[in-house]
């Protein structure tokens, strides 16, 4: 089998075998649910509920606020007892919809719809947009918006991302071997929707369970493939994927669209033929619990908004003390200062460090090794940008590639010097974005 | 619950490289030359070496002390600095002189600076040019021959593997030639060749002369000589002259990713080129030569260690991947222009020195494009 593969990338271990042989199990119903109103990139929703309020499982409890915006729905049946900030899985505090069980889990009406395929496609958009449907890789861009290209971008091809790159985590390996055909279907709305002639699954080396599945599942289609992917950090990143998948490059500054290619993750697929074929809303997914410091890691299909410490105490608990808290991944994903924030649309994992690997080691001096060159999968300069930005030279920073920084934190995973580069990315755009703002 | 978790930016995984791992590497990795360097000419090389480390290391921690900042001997840079200094002189220097050496490149070369990472130009070449300044007949001098008891065969010193070759009784037709090729190394004798004032005074027969140019020129590059360079068998500085050792470091580096490829291939590529295009003998034009000259070139001087071990040096050679390329043939190319025709028989060290100074330049002319970046 030929892997197909990008320029530049890491290869940290991956420690997926915590994991990855683990069926995925169902999360009993939590006792409450805090359901942000930022899940997503965009406006934030609006809340349609008041304290006090009765609701059921699925029902609509925020609207989408703008065009690039969802909405969102409970997870679980029950009241809603609070409104108001919480912490949220990205680490800061925002608006939530906080809802007490009332332990019936009392659904709103489904239906079954056997012949999705054949629905209208402005019906299967409003499906999709009123199931409250984002990127469920992490980014969270609300799924409508990508399907909705102009019409002077004709997509031709559609790739599934089943990469999962990001270490520990196995959630979308566990649901591309259990749920297979529903993302091929998933696969075949989107194909519909966007009238695109291919379609494609990248799925790593490290799966080959997932790509036998996948190829004998795929054989009698004509037009969809498995694309078997090298093991490399960050397959799974959007441009690196479709440069490995169809030898495009997305450019600087511009969207997939642009080269006729739109992306989404497994997990989105399957939740959009959820969506389509019984109008099910996004309250669910797949969340992989692991670490060294959890007693049982697994793959949970859990409620979005089961705040993680219940997901723990599920798992039997740490085994240490926990040195470090992360939702996502350890190469991308946010380290918490709790364990009380909720899941969202977008966490696909929970990765608990023991007090060892949560140690930080101090900044020194760049010693210009470049390392962090040759691994840039963007072909930037990381170390110049850092020093720009903390030289306070944003000139010297944008010209070593600030703004095309995809913060896959592969530079400072190899930066002898500990340099938090991906930190001082994240300052020099925002002084950027401020910069612009004052013009 | 402990009641504070660490909340740290990603990643929050580390491929646990450090920078005191990425120096001792280097200094493992310079550990045979050492060894071939004692087995030629005895444990006098490992006192100066340790003589040169102890300095470096003991004048940044003094250095480092007085500025109020964190010592970071530790880490072993000062430890390469010492070393690399003491590899560039010859085993029969005095004690001194890599101490002074070393002082030289940690206090001016390196802790002015500011430190590690700071540096213009690397310290260790920085130190050498010093000596070379101050005390050129010790650098430049054949002092291993009378004060180190050496294991080198008496034929071999000049590189030279088969005298006889030339002629069983050089001694008397030419002392000078004879001088020449037992007194220097091959560069020396390759540089002298090309002066051609020295090879019509050879002899008093013009035809002699040039016979005798012709074969000392092709004794440089006959098969046994450059045996003789590759195993280390010549004379030079104590740690530039095994090639086979050099290259068991620069291997080890290259596997443990201390080094990346393209400066060193670069850097030999260029030489190899342009010394077959541009290395025969003017004054010889009767001399025959294919591959072996590069290769003399490759393996003579301070070549291998130079471009493995010093040119590579992170703080002082380009960020891009274009610039290690333009900075590598830079270097590869002062190296020749330098032998061929500078006053020196030997280029690499000023010739990685004024590369150096160019980095930042070169960086900032050869920024890269984008993976995306469309051309406007």
């Amino acid at each position: 089998m030929k892997f197909k593969t990008f320029p530049g990338g890491v290869h940290p271990p991956d420690y997926k075998y915590y994991t990855s042989s683990v069926p995925i199990e169902e999360f009993p119903i939590p006792k409450k649910v805090i359901i942000p109103m930022s899940q997503h990139v965009g406006a934030p929703s609006l809340p349609l509920v008041k304290v006090g309020e009765e609701v059921k499982t699925g029902q609509k409890i925020a609207e989408a606020n703008a065009y690039v915006s969802i909405p969102q729905h409970s997870s679980i049946s029950g009241k809603v007892t609070k409104i108001d900030t919480f912490l949220n899985p990205i680490g800061a505090m925002s608006l939530a919809i906080e809802i007490t069980a009332d332990g019936s889990d009392s659904w709103i009406d489904l239906e079954d719809e056997p012949d999705f395929l054949s629905l209208p496609i402005e019906e299967m958009k409003n499906r999709i947009q009123e199931a409250g449907i984002c990127g469920m890789g992490g980014a969270g861009f609300p799924t409508i918006v990508k399907l909705s290209p102009p019409e002077d971008k004709p997509i031709d091809t559609v790739i599934l991302n089943g990469v999962e790159c990001e270490p520990y985590l196995t959630a979308d390996h566990r649901l591309m071997l259990e749920q297979a055909e529903g993302i091929i279907n998933g696969l075949k709305i989107i194909m519909k929707i966007l009238k695109a002639q291919y379609g494609m699954i990248g799925i790593e080396s490290n799966k080959p369970d997932v790509i036998a599945l996948m190829n004998k599942l795929l054989a009698p289609e004509d037009n969809l493939k498995v694309v078997p992917l090298k093991l490399k950090y960050p397959q799974g990143a959007e441009k690196q994927l479709i440069y490995a998948a169809t030898n495009r490059k997305v450019p600087t500054g511009g969207l997939p669209m642009d080269i006729g290619v739109v992306v989404q993750n497994v997990g989105t697929s399957f939740a959009i033929y959820e969506a389509l074929r019984y109008k099910k809303p996004l309250v669910e997914r797949i969340i992989t619990v692991t670490g060294t410091a959890v007693n049982n890691p697994k793959n949970l299909k859990a409620r979005i908004g089961t705040p993680f410490s219940d997901l723990v105490n599920y798992c039997g608990g740490t085994k240490c003390e926990i040195g470090k808290v992360i939702s996502g991944g350890p190469m991308m994903g946010n380290a918490l200062p709790s364990l009380e924030a909720p899941m969202a649309k977008g966490t696909s994992g929970l990765v608990l460090f023991n007090e060892k690997e949560a140690k930080t080691i101090e900044e020194r001096n760049c010693i210009h090794c470049a390392r962090c060159v040759d691994v840039c999968p963007m072909n930037l300069v990381p170390s110049l940008i850092a020093q720009g930005v903390k030289g306070g030279d944003l000139k010297l920073a944008v010209k070593a590639g600030l703004e095309d920084c995809i913060k896959c934190g592969s530079c400072a995973y190899v930066c002898p010097a500990h340099i938090r580069i991906v930190q001082w990315v994240d300052t020099g755009k925002l002084r950027v974005a401020a910069e612009q703002q004052s013009k | 619950m402990k009641d504070k978790l660490i909340v740290s930016p990603a990643p929050h995984i580390h491929d646990f490289s450090s920078i005191p791992k990425a120096m001792w590497n280097v200094v493992i990795a310079l550990l045979p030359a050492l060894a071939f360097a004692i087995y030629y000419w005895g444990w006098r090389t490992l006192f100066l070496t340790v003589l040169g480390v102890l300095s470096a290391v003991l004048t940044e921690a003094l250095i480092q002390k007085f500025r109020k900042v964190p010592i970071t001997v530790y880490d072993g840079s000062a430890v390469v600095t010492g070393m690399l200094l003491t590899y560039n002189i010859s085993a029969g220097s005095p004690w001194w002189l890599p101490v002074i050496g070393s002082i030289f490149a940690i206090a001016i070369g390196k802790q002015v600076f500011g430190g590690l990472g700071n540096n213009a130009v690397n310290p260790a070449l920085l130190g050498r040019a010093f000596l070379l300044a101050s005390w050129p007949s010790l650098m430049t001098g054949n002092c291993w021959k009378s004060t180190v008891a050496h294991k080198l065969s008496a034929s071999s010193i000049n590189g030279i593997g088969n005298l006889s070759a030339i002629s069983d009784s050089l001694a008397t037709i030419s002392p000078k030639a004879y001088n020449l090729v037992t007194g220097a190394t091959p560069l020396k004798v390759m540089q002298t060749l090309r002066d051609s004032t020295f090879i019509n005074t050879l002899t008093s027969d013009p035809a002699t002369n040039i016979e005798l140019g012709n074969k000392i020129f092709n004794g440089l590059i006959d098969v046994g000589t450059l045996k003789s360079m590759f195993w280390g068998n010549i004379g030079g500085c104590i740690g530039e002259v095994s090639v086979f050792a050099l290259l068991i470091g620069a291997i080890y580096l290259l596997w443990k990713n201390i080094i990346e490829w393209r400066i060193p291939f670069f850097y030999l590529l260029t030489v190899a080129v342009l010394t077959f295009l541009l290395g025969g003998i003017p004054g010889l034009p009767e001399t025959k030569y294919s591959l072996s000259l590069p290769i003399f070139h490759l393996f003579a001087g301070g070549l291998i260690l130079g471009a493995f071990f010093m040119a590579t040096d992170y703080t002082t050679s380009p960020l891009t991947k274009n610039g290690r390329i333009f900075y590598a043939i830079g270097c590869g190319a002062l190296t020749v222009i330098i032998r061929l025709i500078g006053g020196y028989p030997e280029g690499v060290s000023y010739s990685i020195l004024f590369m150096n100074v160019m980095t930042p330049l070169i960086d900032k002319l050869t920024m890269p494009k984008a993976f995306g970046k469309v051309k406007k």
